[in-house]
């Protein structure tokens, strides 16, 4: 085992020849974040006393969920064979719908631990993630986790490891991050296998942005890693995508504390704060040049964020839509992807469409806005971007089922994904049957390791969006992994359908489906609705249709009686706060024409929850 | 158990009213109501402020009419306090729990007590409720005799299963009977009917109406079943012994008991009762009591728990006979809370009470928000569009089934 270093290498003046920049690639809950910090640890950039659990994960929502959002990056000194290193450590999300962002980490590094769970394998976002790696031509060192846990049977993942990787047995690390077991072992041959980086430190300023960040008091903190030259501070800076000059405030790295430094030389990874105030201005994939003495040719790879998924956010009190608004526009500040424009609609009032680079985006977005805003909200059901083009052979684009156009459609295109499953073979049929019935195509199927199965297909996005994954966790006991990419668009048969009250649509709940599930979209709607809506004065028609064809139906008998009986004995004040408290009831309802629908039956509609009728 | 009070404001030790209620004293009728909160057993339904033997904690039947005449004293020194105009009662009212339990002579003595502080109306209304299995026909004289004009029977149904349900002791068979000792003694009669019993159906609904014409009543009041919270029927319900009530099936029966009473000359007055009629305009037996409650007049109510209303001032009794007793015994007003209603509370109270009755509201009375919901009632059928024209707000046969509703609309 090597021994801590016990002088750091000075930043800005490292020779790239000892610098080794690294990632760990690793599905949720495999541990990552425990190692990393078993490293810091290890290297002593963190004292034991100030530890604490996943170290680098700075949200709330980060450390609760167990899950890494933003990247962060951590320079720590190490010393092997007498020579002092600096290795940069760079966190990357591990999500699917952050793909983007993890290929600028990766992008950054010259190799990546791929951490793996010895008690569950290779997970389909690490495969997906691996493959980005190879691509990017990092040297991947494997690494099986948790070797401490009763149930991990390394022997049987070394094997798929082998498979995957086509390495020796002995390639593979077995580590604890929990007890710390391998872990010098690792930083021993990260440093040894990893090449150094290579730039040209005599060329024009060339830094890519790997991630950015907002804080509250310091404004954006962009995060580079340096390819060619060196940035100093003072020094002003441009962004090659928008042209936009900044001066550099401060320039350091993380140790993990932000540590100031003369500058960042060839080959440092560290952090730059100009004191912009929004993420948008310091864009994740960008490349950061000197102003003076400019690059000609910016990095490749750069690309804008591109929302996935749409979905209506409204406030459950809708008096609370100015904070909402506030809370979006606060949000923005610190997430680059997140799109929103105002929206209202009939059944939930005002809001706000927005757009996510997917499900665990919104479901991060959403959860954030209530936890660190204390919003109550209500998302509609999640919607992609289709170009419907109707008759008159005009193309309008729809990322929400209002904006569908009527009349004739010409044809409605759709965005398609290629979709790998990660599934124990034992759950093959189920998740063939499942893709199917979402109009997967099979593109192939492997076996990785011995009882698993990778699973290919392609699938629209909006039947992937639509509650997908929770079947898909559902239906294989919670053993299926998922990763999916875009790769383009289709025609299909899609059709609006609309689901209508006494007459009126109800905004909230039209749908865009495809026309073979129209009828079950519909009839599984108007019957949850009529669970859900109390009885009015009149017969209430709940309805489904398609343009004017009405394809489902159900109805709410009329309400024949609400009088009291009698007021017993005189009692008028009894009699008279009963009808504040119905009035009160009341004003809590909305209206859909003349039909008053309780604001938790359209949440409960939305979310599926059909138990709770509200009784006056 | 009975069902809880009211939270308002607490009630002065001495009952006094603000000066406030003097304000159309002249033109509000004065009426007394006596509750007597005893019952031999409790329904199962009930939760009304009454007691059994063993739930009297002390308090005894036999101390309760000097107790309620101790109030009744201090009634009229609070009332000429406050100086308010004297006026004499036009309705007296005995309800409960069962006023009949009592000896007749104890009833009779609190009619004379009030008679003596108010003195009565020409034409008071002096009414009090009975169970069938009672009174006899020398109790029923005594009453009569001593100045009593009216008694309210509770038959609830005829049919013995309907009855069981609801745990009332009587046999049905005794209807009839008492029936004709009142009419013999000089007395109208009214009938009470329960309907929407769990087990009820609409043919045993008939049945009970049908026995009940058949007695020739002045009078019929015909309440739907509620399940009060608390009660023993609620527990049976939440346990699934009972079947809850079906307010489709109680909007037929009510629908029913239009048609039914209609045919046979009785005409709706209020929403839950029924007056014989010889012609429209003859109205001599609704219950003007029941009435005044819808009115606004003004009441005094004596006894456990018993509501009072006088010049937009509202208050209520302690609740045990107990500590009722101990209040009267220690010269203090029984009154545990009361709230005093502003101008607009009054407005609501006077659309949310007059609603009910037939005579209607005075559209051209009511606020412009109101005005403007009525064609959208008339319309949906709830309001009686020739009435409207004519100035006055009526229900129509479905609008009554849904007051409540229309209440909501015409206050938003």
């Amino acid at each position: 085992m090597s021994p801590r270093a016990l002088k750091a290498l000075e930043p800005a003046s490292t020779d790239p020849a000892f610098i080794r920049n690294f990632c760990i690639i690793a599905h949720i809950d495999h541990g990552k974040s425990t190692l990393a910090d078993r490293m810091l640890q290890i290297t002593g950039v963190v004292s034991d006393r100030d530890m604490r659990a996943q170290y680098l994960d700075r949200m709330d929502i980060e450390r609760e969920r167990g899950i890494t959002i933003k990247s962060q990056a951590v320079r720590m000194p190490w010393e092997l064979d007498g020579q002092t290193y600096a290795l940069n450590m760079i966190d990357t999300p591990g999500h699917v719908d952050f793909t983007y962002e993890v290929s600028r980490s990766l992008a950054a590094c010259e190799g990546a631990i791929l951490l793996v769970d010895a008690a569950q394998g290779i997970e389909a976002q690490t495969l997906a993630n691996l493959y980005l790696a190879l691509d990017n031509d990092l040297t991947i060192i494997p690494v099986l986790n948790k070797i401490d846990l009763p149930a991990a049977d390394p022997e049987k993942y070394i094997k798929e490891i082998v498979g995957l990787l086509g390495c020796t047995q002995e390639d593979i690390l077995l580590v604890s991050g929990k007890t710390g077991v391998g872990v010098s072992e690792l930083l021993d041959r990260a440093t040894r296998l990893i090449p150094p980086p290579i730039g040209d430190p005599a060329a024009p300023a060339r830094a890519m942005i790997f991630d950015s960040v907002y804080d509250s008091y310091r404004g954006v903190i962009t995060y580079v890693r340096m390819i060619d030259g060196a940035l100093k501070p003072r020094e002003k800076i441009m962004m090659m995508s928008t042209k936009s000059a900044h001066e550099v405030l401060e320039i350091g790295v993380s140790a993990p504390e932000p540590t100031l430094t003369k500058g960042l030389g060839v080959g440092e990874v560290g952090y730059l704060i100009t004191g912009v105030k929004d993420v948008r201005l310091s864009k994740v994939g960008d490349t950061v040049t000197s102003f003076t003495k400019p690059a000609t040719v910016a990095l490749k790879g750069y690309s804008e964020p591109m929302p996935m998924v749409f979905s209506g956010v409204y406030p459950i009190d809708g008096s609370d839509y100015p904070a909402l608004r506030e809370a979006l526009d606060k949000l923005k500040l610190s997430d680059a992807a997140l799109v929103y424009e105002p929206e209202t609609s009939v059944a939930l009032g005002f809001g706000f469409r927005c757009g996510f680079l997917g499900l665990l985006h919104l479901e991060i977005v959403t959860e954030r806005l209530e936890r660190e805003f204390g919003l109550d909200l209500i998302a509609t059901a999640p919607s992609v971007i289709y170009q419907v083009t109707t008759d008159d052979k005009k193309t309008v684009t729809v990322t929400n089922p209002s904006e569908f156009p009527g009349g004739k459609i010409a044809s409605v295109s759709e965005p398609v994904v290629k979709a790998s499953i990660l599934t124990p073979k034992d759950f093959v049929g189920t998740v063939m049957e499942l893709c199917q019935g979402r109009r997967g195509t099979m593109q192939g199927m492997e076996y990785v390791g011995e009882d698993r199965v990778e699973l290919h297909y392609t699938m629209p996005l909006g039947e992937i969006v639509f509650d997908f994954f929770d079947q898909l966790k559902s239906r294989t006991a919670g053993y299926a992994s998922l990763d999916y990419e875009p790769t383009g668009d289709q025609d299909a048969d899609l059709v609006k359908v609309d689901i209508l009250l006494q007459g009126e649509a109800v905004d909230a709940f039209s749908a865009i489906v495809h026309r073979d599930k129209a009828y079950a979209y519909g009839v599984l709607m108007t019957e949850r609705l009529k669970k859900l809506i109390p009885r009015q004065q009149f017969e209430v028609p709940i309805q489904a249709a398609i343009g004017a064809r009405i394809i489902a139906r159900e109805s709410i008998s009329a309400m024949r009686k609400d009088v009291l009986a009698k007021c017993y004995g005189g009692d008028i004040t009894r009699k008279r706060k009963l009808l504040e408290k119905q009035k009160e009831g009341k004003k809590r309802m909305k209206m859909v024409g003349r039909v008053e629908v309780p604001q938790e039956a359209f949440i409960a509609a939305l979310s599926g929850d059909t138990e709770t009728k509200d009784k006056k | 158990m009975p069902g809880a009070l009211p939270i308002a404001d607490a009630a002065p030790s001495d009952g006094a009213l603000p000066s406030s209620v003097v304000v159309g004293a002249a033109e509000r009728d004065f009426g007394v109501y006596v509750h007597v909160p005893f019952c031999r057993v409790r329904c199962g339904y009930c939760d009304f402020n009454t007691y059994t033997a063993e739930e009297l904690r002390g308090a005894k039947r036999s101390d309760y009419a000097s107790q309620a005449i101790a109030e009744i004293d201090l009634a009229r020194d609070v009332l000429r306090r406050a100086e308010l105009p004297h006026r004499p009662a036009s309705t007296l009212f005995f309800g409960g729990g069962t006023p009949t339990m009592l000896p007749a002579t104890d009833l009779t003595a609190m009619l004379a007590a009030v008679a003596d502080t108010w003195g009565l109306a020409q034409d008071a209304e002096i009414t009090t409720e009975a169970n069938p299995d009672s009174v006899d026909a020398v109790y029923l004289r005594v009453l009569a005799d001593a100045g009593f004009t009216r008694v309210s029977f509770g038959m609830q149904s005829a049919v013995p299963h309907v009855l069981a349900t609801l745990e009332r002791t009587h046999d049905p068979e005794r209807v009839p009977l008492v029936v004709q000792w009142a009419r013999e003694a000089g007395l109208e009669v009214s009938l009470d009917l329960i309907y929407g019993t769990p087990g009820e159906s609409l043919d045993d609904w008939r049945t009970s109406l049908e026995h009940a014409i058949a007695q020739h009543p002045d009078h019929l009041s015909a309440y739907s079943l509620i399940v009060e919270d608390g009660t023993k029927l609620a527990r049976q319900i939440r346990r699934g012994e009972v079947a809850r009530p079906d307010e489709d099936l109680q909007a037929d029966m009510y629908e029913l008991a239009d048609e039914v009473l209609e045919a046979a000359g009785y005409g709706w007055y209020e929403v839950s009762n029924w007056s014989r009629e010889s012609s429209a305009d003859v109205v001599e037996h609704r219950s003007r009591h029941n009435l005044a409650y819808w009115q606004g007049q003004d009441w005094w109510g004596i006894g456990p728990g018993a509501h009072s209303h006088v010049g937009g001032v509202r208050w209520w009794n302690v609740k045990h006979p107990a500590a009722y007793a101990d209040r009267i015994g220690a010269g203090r007003s029984p009154g545990a809370g009361r709230e005093t209603l502003d101008d607009e509370t009054r407005r609501v109270e006077s659309v949310l009470l007059g609603t009910r009755i037939r005579d209607g509201l005075v559209i051209a009375q009511l606020p412009s928000s109101a005005r403007t919901a009525i064609a959208g009632l008339i319309g949906d059928g709830l309001v009686d569009g020739a009435s409207a024209v004519r100035g006055t707000l009526v229900l129509t046969l479905r609008g009554r089934l849904l007051a409540d509703a229309v209440v909501r609309r015409l206050l938003p």
